[in-house]
C-alpha cells in the first residue's frame, strides 16, 4: 500500500534512527527504546494512528541479545491503516521500556500484562502491578525458560497455607496428557505426545 | 450564590458530625451474578457512590499463549473456542485467517462464504446472550428466556454443522472441518425468517421499557476520545459514536461483497451500547441472507495447500501420498514461513487479534492474543467512578465481556 509506505519515509525524515522492520503484512519499523514514545506520539498526532490496539513483548530466548522486544500495533480509526512499532529492550537481564500510558490510557493494562508475563519494567507506569497472576507470584511465565508444566509455587495467602498446608501444584502428568518437548531438537522429537502410555485397560496405571 | 450554611447551635453541629461518612471498601466478585464469570471489582464506596474501582483479573487465566508456543498451529484451534466461548465459530475463523496470512494462503470462495455465515450466526448467538444477561442485570427476566430459546435453535444448527454445540473448532487453517450438510443453508434461512419477528419482540421488551431505560440511559457514558484512548472495539466503540467496523473498513473473508450498515450510538451510554447490539443482529441476518443467496460452489478448503490442510479421510486410508501427507501434518504441524503477522477480526465483543511470530516450522514462536474484552474492561476504573453501585451492574452488562478471552 503506497499510503503506509510513505509513513516510514516520513518518520525517517523526523527520526533518522527509525529503520524498517521485516514483516509479512503490515508496515513495520524498528525504533531505539529511547525514542519509542516520541515516535508513537508522532504517529498518533501527525499520521492519524490514534488507537493502540495491541502492546506485547517477544522473548527471543535466553542467551540471545537483544532478548526482549516490545511490539506496538497502532491503528487509525480514520484512514484504517495499521503500523507495527518494535523496540528492543536494552538490558537483557532487567528489561525496561518507557511507558506509553501518557499517550494512550489503554496502554496501562497491556503494559501490566507484559510486565506480568515477561518482567519488562515500564518506566513511568502509574501502577505497574501484575494483572493476570497474583501479586506475590515470583515467575514470569511467558519467558522461554519457564516450563509449560509450571513451577510449584506456594499459595499467595500465608494464612491459608499455614491452615491447610496447601500448595499450588502443577496439573497431573506434568502439564496434561499431551506435552511438547522443548529445547534445541528437531520438530519430530518436539512434537506433542502423550506422556506415559505404559498402562492400558489390561495393565493397571502405575501409582503416581 | 449560596452562602455557607451555618449551624444554629452546637448540638446540631455535633449531630451532623456523627453522620460523617467514611469510605467503605467493597469486593464485588469474583463470583457474582453481574460480573458474568470471574471478574472481581475492588471498589471504594462513599455511601452508594463508587469513588474508586480496581478490576482484579486472572481468575480464568490458563496460559493460552504459553500453550500455543508448545503445540502446532493446528492443535491450537480448539483452544481458540475457549477464548470468547460465546462465539467460538468467530474465534476459529479469526485464528485461521491469521495463520493463513502467515502462510500467504488464499482459501476458496465457498470456504470464505461459510466462514462469514458461521461468524454472523455466532454474532447473533453472542449478542442474544449479552442481551439476555443484560436484561437480567437490570431486572428483566423474560428477555433472557426469549433470547435463550433462540440461541438453542442456533445451537441445533451449529451441532448439525460441526458436531458440537459449544466448542466448535470449525474453521481450520486452510479450510474448514467439513462442508455444510445438505439442506443446512435452507434451515438457516428458515431460522432467520422466524427469528426476525421474535427479535423485534425481544427488543420491544427493553427498548421502551421504563425500568430498563431508567437503569441505562445516561449511565456509564463513554466519550469518543476515551473509547479510542482505551482501545475499545466492537459495539462498545460504536456505541460511543465511532463508526469503526473491521468488516467494513478492513474487509476480510469476502465481507466486502455483502451489504450491511454499521450502527453507531450518539451518547455512548449503556443504552446506546444496547441499541447498537440490537441493530447488529438485524444486520447479521441481512448478511446471512446475502451469503446464502449467492452461496458459491467449488472446493471448501485450499486444495493446493498440501503442507497445511489435511487431505480427505477417505484418501488417507487408500492412498500412500495422502497418508504420508497426513502423517507429516500430524507429527510436524503445518509448515509456515518465518515472519510476523497481525490480524484482527470483528468479533461479537470487538476486535479479536492474533499476533503470530514464526521462526518457520509447525510451532509458533510467540502467539499473542489481543482480546477485545481485556481492552474493553480496561476502561472500568474510569467509567465506574461517580456512579452508584447498581449502575456498575448496568455498565458491566452493557460492556458485554467474556472472562474466558479476557484472562486467556
Amino acid at each position: 500500500m503506497p499510503a503506509t509506505v510513505a509513513v516510514t519515509t516520513l518518520l525517517q525524515e523526523k527520526f533518522p534512527q527509525v529503520t524498517p522492520r521485516a514483516s509479512l503484512d503490515l508496515e513495520a519499523v524498528n525504533v531505539p527504546p529511547a525514542d519509542v514514545i516520541a515516535v508513537l506520539k508522532a504517529l498518533r498526532d501527525d499520521h492519524g494512528f490514534d488507537m493502540l490496539v495491541d502492546l506485547t513483548a517477544i522473548d527471543w530466548a535466553e542467551g540471545v541479545s537483544p532478548r526482549f522486544t516490545v511490539v506496538y500495533h497502532v491503528f487509525s480509526t480514520t484512514h484504517h491503516g495499521y503500523i507495527r512499532v518494535a523496540a528492543n529492550c536494552a538490558n537483557d537481564e532487567l528489561p525496561a521500556m518507557p511507558t506509553a500510558v501518557g499517550l494512550w490510557a489503554g496502554a496501562n493494562w497491556h503494559e501490566r500484562e507484559a510486565y506480568d508475563m515477561f518482567g519488562i519494567k515500564f518506566d513511568g507506569h502509574p501502577d505497574l502491578r501484575r494483572i493476570l497472576m497474583w501479586d506475590e507470584y515470583p515467575h514470569f511465565p511467558l519467558r522461554k525458560e519457564f516450563p509449560l508444566a509450571g513451577i510449584e509455587t506456594p499459595l499467595p495467602d500465608p494464612d491459608v497455607v499455614a491452615e491447610t498446608g496447601a500448595k499450588a501444584i502443577a496439573a497431573p502428568m506434568m502439564g496434561g496428557p499431551f506435552v511438547a518437548a522443548t529445547g534445541e531438537i528437531n520438530l519430530t522429537e518436539a512434537e506433542p505426545r502423550a506422556k506415559d502410555e505404559s498402562w492400558s485397560e489390561v495393565r493397571e496405571k502405575p501409582k503416581a | 450564590m449560596a452562602t455557607e450554611f451555618s449551624f444554629p447551635d452546637a448540638a446540631a453541629k455535633s449531630a451532623t458530625a456523627e453522620f460523617e461518612t467514611e469510605k467503605m471498601s467493597l469486593s464485588m466478585g469474583p463470583s457474582h451474578p453481574s460480573t458474568h464469570g470471574v471478574l472481581r471489582l475492588q471498589m471504594e464506596l462513599d455511601g452508594e457512590v463508587v469513588t474508586k474501582c480496581d478490576p482484579v483479573l486472572g481468575y480464568l487465566h490458563r496460559g493460552d499463549e504459553k500453550i500455543a508456543e508448545n503445540m502446532t498451529y493446528n492443535q491450537f484451534v480448539p483452544y481458540t473456542d475457549r477464548l470468547d466461548y460465546l462465539a467460538p465459530l468467530a474465534n476459529n475463523m479469526a485464528y485461521a485467517i491469521a495463520v493463513e496470512k502467515l502462510a500467504k494462503l488464499e482459501v476458496p470462495a465457498r470456504c470464505q462464504a461459510i466462514r462469514v455465515l458461521t461468524a454472523e450466526m455466532a454474532r447473533i448467538s453472542a449478542h442474544l446472550l449479552g442481551l439476555g444477561a443484560f436484561g437480567i442485570d437490570t431486572g428483566a427476566w423474560t428477555v433472557f428466556m426469549y433470547s435463550f430459546t433462540e440461541r438453542e435453535k442456533l445451537y441445533k444448527l451449529f451441532e448439525e454443522l460441526t458436531g458440537a454445540r459449544f466448542t466448535t473448532s470449525y474453521s481450520r487453517i486452510g479450510g474448514l472441518q467439513r462442508d455444510v450438510p445438505e439442506g443446512w443453508t435452507g434451515r438457516v434461512n428458515a431460522f432467520c425468517d422466524q427469528f426476525l419477528p421474535i427479535l423485534e419482540e425481544i427488543l420491544g421488551m427493553l427498548t421502551r421499557n421504563k425500568i430498563f431505560m431508567d437503569r441505562t440511559v445516561g449511565v456509564g457514558a463513554i466519550s469518543k476520545a476515551d473509547a479510542i484512548a482505551y482501545g475499545l472495539t466492537g459495539p462498545n466503540l460504536r456505541g460511543s459514536g465511532v463508526p469503526l467496523d473491521l468488516r467494513k473498513d478492513k474487509p476480510y473473508s469476502g465481507y466486502d461483497q455483502y451489504e450491511f450498515d454499521v450502527p453507531i450510538g450518539t451518547k455512548g451510554d449503556s443504552y446506546d451500547r444496547y441499541l447498537v447490539r440490537g441493530e447488529e443482529m438485524r444486520q447479521s441476518v441481512r448478511i446471512i441472507r446475502q451469503v446464502i443467496a449467492k452461496f458459491p460452489c467449488g472446493p471448501w478448503y485450499a486444495t493446493d495447500a498440501k503442507k497445511i490442510f489435511a487431505p480427505p479421510k477417505a484418501k488417507i486410508l487408500t492412498s500412500m501420498e495422502e497418508l504420508i501427507q497426513n502423517f507429516m501434518l500430524v507429527t510436524e504441524g503445518p509448515q509456515m514461513p518465518a515472519g510476523e503477522v497481525y490480524f484482527e477480526a470483528e468479533n461479537p465483543k470487538g476486535a479479536l487479534g492474533f499476533f503470530v511470530v514464526s521462526k518457520g516450522g509447525g510451532v509458533p514462536w510467540r502467539l499473542k492474543i489481543r482480546a477485545p474484552s481485556f481492552c474493553n474492561l480496561s476502561i472500568l476504573p474510569k467509567v465506574c467512578v461517580g456512579n452508584m453501585v447498581s449502575d456498575v451492574v448496568s455498565i458491566l452488562g452493557s460492556l458485554d465481556f467474556v472472562m474466558g478471552e479476557c484472562d486467556r
